[in-house]
């Protein structure tokens, strides 16, 4: 064995198909579609307003292409802009789910029947353009916590969605999240009232089933004054030959001393060794510590995709407000991953911390992109950010740029950089103890994003710390 | 226990080593001196299976196995356990946490029950104890941030817990002072077992000081040119190499 840059195609296991009566609307994007999608929904006539502002903006914009990644033309006209299982259950009765939707998400890990769920964890399935199940909504209920999908809350809870809805991601915010605005199609909704710590995990489970679709999915999660949450979402798709765009838009608002945590682990489909099909996951997620002493904290495993854009971020714009980002990207085969944060602070005293860790295998490129911003009026400002990176093999690649714009005299700013790389030698003192050659892989990456994975969920870690082995399995030989 | 025949040895297309015969037996503690560049870490590290090198020629055996037929993994779970000159590290990961997972890829493949981590730290406990050492190491992250000494202390802890027949000591004494080499000695000396074997690569005589071996041999430019008892390492240190290499060149 010479070089540890044999790379080996792994088998995806979540890339089957699920055979299922779909009603989907033929591709191409104009207003009458958006209208489409917001009559399909029954939705409001505000809503639909502001849906076919976001798409005049929309069409005004261009595609960004300053991410260091590199893919050809999207075709947004040949794209299907929803799609939905032909047999819903009506609201609310989770008996008249599809047996095979709940197959689905059972062969997924995510059960959605009754008897089956995760005990503590409460979990909203989005299938395609729709949300099939949202579990322990009655339990939920009885702490005032709700938890339902999004076209439901503009039905249900028209006043919380409408005071929140684009004041963290406006709809023009940028080309991806004005696309999102104006076809959206379901996603999650989390309210938590005044001094409540919601009594369980909430988690949303995104799944990709229709070919020649995109999905548009949009988050809004608020934490009332004194509360708590804590939010998973998880992700996965069918290997196709083409490309699928999932451009979702997530918005986080905590108020006065209030807590939010969120944690992604992404797993779409990444494509062969080849680099052909996968997901472009183009994302806007961002949070907003509106009141004092509120805490927004991000945890991100990425794994999946062909291509990742993604810059989860804060705005600290309460006194004292706390913003945290913790994240591994790993890019193995042909992927590409732009990924990183913004950290904006307002108010006085805000205080972020940033760890990124980027691992690169095979031909993956990777890169670190963040920002941190300390505005006049934050007076007494802290950021500290670390961003290692990590190489297997001598094919891939690591980047990092590092933004840093202070207007304050008064912050203090720390920033720690590294690049390694796994080694022989490394490899070899580990196999020399007794270990496999990716078992020691595995402990040396794991390691190496300890302080990432420490920060999710306990049954999260452990699925995190198995899919690392995944997407790094055969990349030494 | 470990027999080596005629062999051959190169790294990157340059031949290191140029036909080593060497035959150790079980219980017996060989050294292997000679001066820098003669191969002798080499050989410590194609017997471990280090895949930068590449066997030309010859063969060696290991309890009558076919040792470069396997896996590096696989003969340290057969019980070859290389000591490094260079320990590396592994950030994150804390030094229990590797030792427990390397004992039990050991326990795995002798049909035995994985430790848990409570019966670890009793085994380790028990170990430590053996060789008079405490456990500061064992919460830290696998030699990040370790002096020269402890991370040499760290391998020989290694080697006390893993337990192995065949204990290859690559220039464990190199960087230490003589506390430290007086701590690390003392300790190889208590594993010293009837069943365990061991071959102690070292340029300097010093360590043989304190860990008396059953035969030394003298390693020039890739072969062995003189076998003796103990006697033979203080001649070393006395007379130097040189007189050594000439005569290799005449023969």
């Amino acid at each position: 064995m010479t070089g540890i840059e044999a790379q080996v195609q792994q088998p995806y296991k979540y890339g089957f198909v699920t055979d299922i009566e779909s009603d989907v609307v033929p591709a191409g994007l104009n207003e009458d579609v958006v209208r489409l999608i917001s009559a399909k929904k029954g939705e409001p006539a505000w809503m639909v307003d502001w849906r076919l502002k976001a798409y005049r903006n929309w069409l005004k914009m261009e595609e960004p292409h300053w991410p260091n990644v590199q893919y050809g033309p999207i075709d947004y006209q040949a794209i299907s802009y929803y799609a939905a299982p032909k047999k819903l259950p009506k609201l609310d009765s989770l008996d008249q789910v599809d047996p095979k939707l709940v197959a689905t998400f059972e062969k997924l890990g995510i059960p959605i029947e009754e008897q089956k769920r995760l005990t503590g964890v409460a979990v909203d399935a989005v299938f395609d353009s729709v949300s099939v199940a949202t579990t322990f909504q009655a339990e939920l209920a009885k702490y005032g916590v709700i938890f339902c999908p999004i076209s439901e809350a503009i039905k249900k809870h028209p006043e919380l969605v409408q005071k929140y809805l684009g004041t963290v991601v406006p709809y023009n915010d940028n080309f991806f999240a004005a696309l999102n605005s104006a076809v959206y199609t379901d996603g999650s909704f989390v309210y938590v009232p005044k001094g409540v710590r919601c009594p369980m995990e909430l988690s949303t489970y995104f799944r990709i089933n229709a070919s020649s679709t995109g999905q548009f999915e949009r988050t809004l999660i608020i934490a009332d004054e004194g509360s708590y949450v804590s939010y998973l979402e998880g992700c996965s798709a069918p290997m196709r030959d083409e490309n699928q765009l999932h451009a979702a838009v997530v918005e986080l608002v905590a108020l006065d001393n209030a807590t939010i945590k969120y944690s992604t682990v992404q797993n779409w489909y990444a494509g062969d060794a080849e680099g052909k099909g996968g997901i472009y996951n183009f994302v806007t997620k961002r949070g907003k510590c509106a009141g004092v002493n509120s805490k927004i904290s991000w945890t991100q495993v990425e794994t999946g995709s062909a291509i990742t854009w993604k810059y989860p971020g804060c705005i600290l714009q309460g006194d004292n407000s706390i913003g945290e980002f913790y994240s591994v990207a790993v890019t193995s085969r042909k992927q590409q991953a732009d990924t990183g944060t913004k950290m904006i602070h307002l108010g006085k005293n805000t205080r972020s911390t940033i760890v990124s860790k980027g691992i690169s295998a095979g031909r993956g490129q990777n890169t670190y992109r963040g920002l941190v911003k300390i505005m006049k009026g934050a007076e007494g400002a802290r950021n500290y950010s670390q961003c290692d990176s990590m190489l297997i093999g001598d094919q891939c690649g690591a980047h990092t740029f590092p933004y840093i714009d202070v207007r304050n005299n008064s912050a203090i700013m720390e920033h720690e950089a590294s690049t390694s790389k796994i080694g022989e030698d490394q490899i070899f003192y580990l196999r020399q103890r007794g270990l496999s050659a990716e078992d020691a892989v595995s402990m040396i990456v794991n390691g190496f994003c300890k302080e990432v994975f420490k920060e999710l969920p306990m049954e999260f870690a452990v699925e995190a710390t198995r899919l690392l082995g995944i997407s790094l399995e055969g990349s030494v030989g | 226990m470990l027999e080596i025949n005629g062999l051959r040895v190169s790294v990157a297309g340059t031949e290191i080593l140029r036909g080593i015969d060497l035959s150790v037996r079980t219980g017996e503690v060989h050294a292997i001196m000679g001066p820098n560049g003669s191969g002798k870490s080499t050989l410590a590290q194609v017997l471990a299976g280090h895949p930068a090198y590449t066997v030309t020629a010859g063969s060696a055996t290991y309890d009558g196995k076919d040792l470069l037929a396997l896996k590096p993994e696989e003969r340290a779970r057969e019980g070859v356990f290389l000591a490094f000159q260079y320990p590396v590290e592994i950030r994150g990961i804390t030094n229990s946490y590797f030792l427990r997972s390397a004992v039990n890829a050991v326990r795995k493949h002798r049909g035995q029950e994985e430790l848990d981590p409570m019966d670890f730290l009793q085994v380790l406990e028990a170990k430590l104890k053996a060789i008079g050492w405490d456990d500061t190491l064992m919460n830290r992250p696998v030699n990040e941030g370790f002096s020269g000494g402890e991370k040499k202390r760290n391998e020989i802890l290694q080697l006390a817990v893993l337990e192995p027949r065949l204990a290859l000591l690559d220039e464990t004494d190199s960087g230490l002072d003589i506390d430290a080499l007086k701590t690390v000695a003392n300790a190889v000396n208590k594993l010293r077992a009837p069943d365990r074997s061991f071959v102690i690569v070292t340029h300097y005589q010093r360590l043989l000081n304190f860990i008396t071996p059953d035969v030394v041999h003298v390693l020039a430019d890739g072969r062995i040119v003189k076998s003796g008892g103990p006697e033979l390492a203080h001649e070393l240190e006395a007379k130097g190499y040189d007189w050594l290499r000439t005569g290799a060149m005449v023969s």
